[in-house]
């Protein structure tokens, strides 16, 4: 059995992506050994599910065990442990830290069956042709190394991946309509004294000090360079002005953890917010109105990706293979779009939907009947329509990535700050 | 006959030496090693370096945010006292059947029946803005608009803290308010004191055990706290534990064990200088 494995993949190699294409999603002939495979994947809890891990089992047939951390440890784990895990699912400014540790290892873009159907967000940093990309870690930009063995990042595409996008999605701010009762279309309404004590922000320093950009440029205070990797100068002068709204009692509290953020704003202690997608939903499955409001500077991005084990090898590589193969060929896809995220390979993940769903997360059409998200709740009646419309008019628009500064340690010093003063 | 008494003293007293040492005196021994270590981003390097108390004392944050801290602990000291005092008092000395008095001293501890956090956690709904306190209040006519100070501020954190860890002082104030011989409340009531004399020249001197042993759980639980003062602030102060944790998060364990050292040496001069007013171990 193992020889006939090993020939396989040398055709593999020789034949190229079109021959891979049609090999691997036949019933292999060690199908049998391929069972006994366990791989290891850790990562946020976003992405793993275990959902996901039923269906690997059901589909492949081998063992996914999962582990969900926050992306601290995520990040610590990926960086100092690199046998404890198989697989790591991460985000790609945490790529940006630990790859050049060594520890994960390039994919071959030639072994990805749907390569080609990826959006160009992942792959030249390009959603459509005239996209002009956003400032932060964009995910291309960590995307491609020259090499197998290369720690250094390429500048274009290559055939060797970091990671393998699988999830992604524009994050903005989050308010409740019925309480603030006018339209709301700039980040700078977060520090409006209109709303002193009723607005909230997260207490993560990496994305906080995102979203504090965004105010402090909506507000024509600061002109960044990137803000995505402030200067110093630039650090000071965002925490300057927050904290003087902190000391004004702008704020009402500071959130960490995605249910402490749904109870400011279902409680309406808090009318506007940061506030992160599946939050939004669980506060509207209460029957309170919550909406993800669209800003005329753009969103803040992010994206996750499955990155591979340096220890990873022989059948088990094979394994992960076939997982990422089976992971963009469109069941999980449906299943994360389901509940607002999106798909590095949309349109396989069209099958998986119903026209309807389709039509209402990805084209931003008004849902022809209710909405319900994997799990049965219902997210929208119908007649309601995705607020930001559609995958184009989102994604398309995204003024910052999610990201690592140089100057992490300085300006997690002045968060530290921030939150004493 | 006499080496060998010893040697069982010694072989009697070992299991607690070796637990103690295990799980106290090394773990200890770590956090002051690695405070001297640095730290990239994601790796901590073995060194001897000053950096992380340099750091730590020469930033203004670190003064203010113990200084929170101690606030916090002092006020919340004075209160868990006042009612601990008060109601164990009452315990000790208004009740007079042994059933009574055990049985209302099993009604303090009932609220101890669920978790901290949930007990923290449940005055975030009665403090909110729309939550019952306000409703109430507002309902009743004393105020037109909610109280804003009630959730999210210093109050909150407070108020929580007094309610965490009130029977921590109450515990041991009644417990050496039993041993008080009742002679000598009768005694100075022969001799005319009045029950504020009694209680200022009697009982509140000869409870100072219980006092202290109060006074030092409910200072160590507020100076190592962080969940209540994040939860009850709303993230909005911090507090020495919110520093090591913030810390930690970042994977910055060599600061976070400088801070720790830090807060550790304060507590024990704290206590230090508490014991230098009562013996605690020759009035027990």
């Amino acid at each position: 059995m193992s020889r006939m494995r090993f020939s396989r993949r040398s055709l593999l190699k020789t034949g190229g992506a079109a021959l891979a294409a049609s090999a691997l999603p036949a019933p292999m002939i060690w199908a049998q050994e391929i069972k006994d495979v366990t791989l290891r994947q850790f990562g946020t809890g976003v992405s793993n599910l275990n959902e996901v891990a039923q269906k690997v089992k059901e589909d492949l047939g081998f063992t996914l065990e999962m582990t969900a951390l926050d992306s601290d440890s995520v990040t610590q784990r990926a960086a100092t442990q690199p046998d404890s895990f198989d697989i790591a699912d991460i985000e790609y400014w945490i790529c940006k830290k630990v790859w050049p540790t060594g520890n994960l290892q390039a994919m071959d873009t030639s072994k990805i069956k749907n390569y080609d159907k990826i959006v160009g967000i992942f792959k030249d940093g390009k959603l459509t042709p005239e996209s002009v990309i956003a400032q932060g870690t964009a995910p291309h930009s960590v995307g491609f190394v020259e090499g197998p063995d290369s720690k250094t990042f390429a500048k274009e595409q290559t055939q060797w991946m970091t990671l393998i996008p699988t999830i992604y999605n524009a994050d903005t701010l989050g308010i409740r309509p019925d309480l603030i009762g006018r339209p709301i279309s700039t980040w700078a309404e977060l520090l409006n004294p209109e709303f002193k004590g009723k607005a909230s922000l997260l207490d993560i320093s990496s994305i906080g000090i995102m979203d504090m950009a965004m105010v402090c440029e909506s507000m024509g205070e600061i002109k960044y360079g990137d803000k995505g990797n402030m200067t110093k100068e630039e650090i000071d002068k965002t925490i300057a002005i927050f904290t003087e709204a902190k000391k004004n009692g702008q704020f009402r509290a500071f959130w960490k953890s995605f249910d402490e953020s749904v109870n400011l704003m279902a409680s309406g202690e808090v009318v506007i917010q940061s506030m992160w997608s599946p939050a939004i939903t669980a506060v509207k499955t209460r029957g309170i109105p919550c909406v993800y409001q669209p800003l005329k500077e753009g969103y803040r991005s992010w994206g996750g990706g499955i990155g591979l084990s340096k220890s990873l090898n022989g059948i088990a590589l094979d394994a992960a293979y076939e997982y990422i193969n089976w992971y963009l060929s469109g069941w999980v896809g449906g299943f994360l779009m389901r509940q607002g995220y999106y798909s590095a390979v949309p349109e396989t993940s069209k099958e998986f939907m119903t026209p309807n769903e389709w039509g209402y997360w990805f084209e931003g059409k008004p849902a022809a009947e209710d909405i319900a998200n994997p799990f049965g709740d219902l997210l929208a009646k119908a007649g309601e329509s995705r607020d930001g419309g559609s995958f184009y008019d989102r994604m398309g628009a995204v003024a910052c990535w999610n990201s690592v500064m140089d100057e992490n340690q300085y300006m997690v010093r002045k968060w530290n700050e921030f939150i004493a003063a | 006959m006499k080496k060998s008494d010893t040697l069982k003293g010694w072989a009697l007293a070992s299991p607690l030496l070796l637990v103690l040492l295990a799980f106290l005196l090394l773990p200890i021994a770590m956090i002051v090693v690695v405070s001297f270590w640095q730290a990239t981003e994601f790796a901590i390097v073995p060194a001897f370096s000053f950096e992380n108390y340099q750091f730590l004392f020469s930033s203004p944050v670190t003064y203010k945010v113990f200084w929170a801290t101690l606030r916090y602990a002092l006020i919340t000291w004075a209160l868990t006292l006042l009612i601990g005092f008060t109601v164990a008092y009452y315990l000790a000395f208004h009740i007079r059947s042994n059933a009574a008095q055990t049985a209302l001293f099993l009604v303090c501890t009932i609220p101890f029946l669920t978790s901290n956090i949930i007990r923290m956690i449940s005055w975030i709904p009665f403090l909110g803005r729309n939550g019952i306190a306000n409703q109430t209040l507002i309902g009743m006519g004393v105020i037109e608009q909610p109280l804003e100070w009630l959730l999210y501020s210093d109050f909150s954190v407070i108020l929580a803290f007094v309610h965490l860890y009130t029977l921590f002082m109450i515990v041991p104030i009644f417990n050496t308010m039993m041993r008080i011989d009742r002679a000598l409340i009768e005694a100075a009531r022969d001799n005319g004191a009045s029950g504020w004399q009694i209680l200022t020249n009697v009982i509140i001197p000869l409870s100072k055990p219980g006092i202290m042993i109060g006074t030092i759980f409910v200072l160590t639980l507020v100076m190592g706290d962080f969940i209540t003062v994040r939860f009850m602030s709303g993230s909005q102060s911090a507090n020495v534990g919110r520093l090591i944790s913030n810390d930690i998060a970042l994977l910055q364990y060599p600061s976070a064990s400088a801070t720790s050292v830090v807060l550790l040496v304060t507590v024990l001069l704290i206590i230090g200088a508490l014991m230098r007013f009562v013996n605690i171990r020759k009035e027990l």
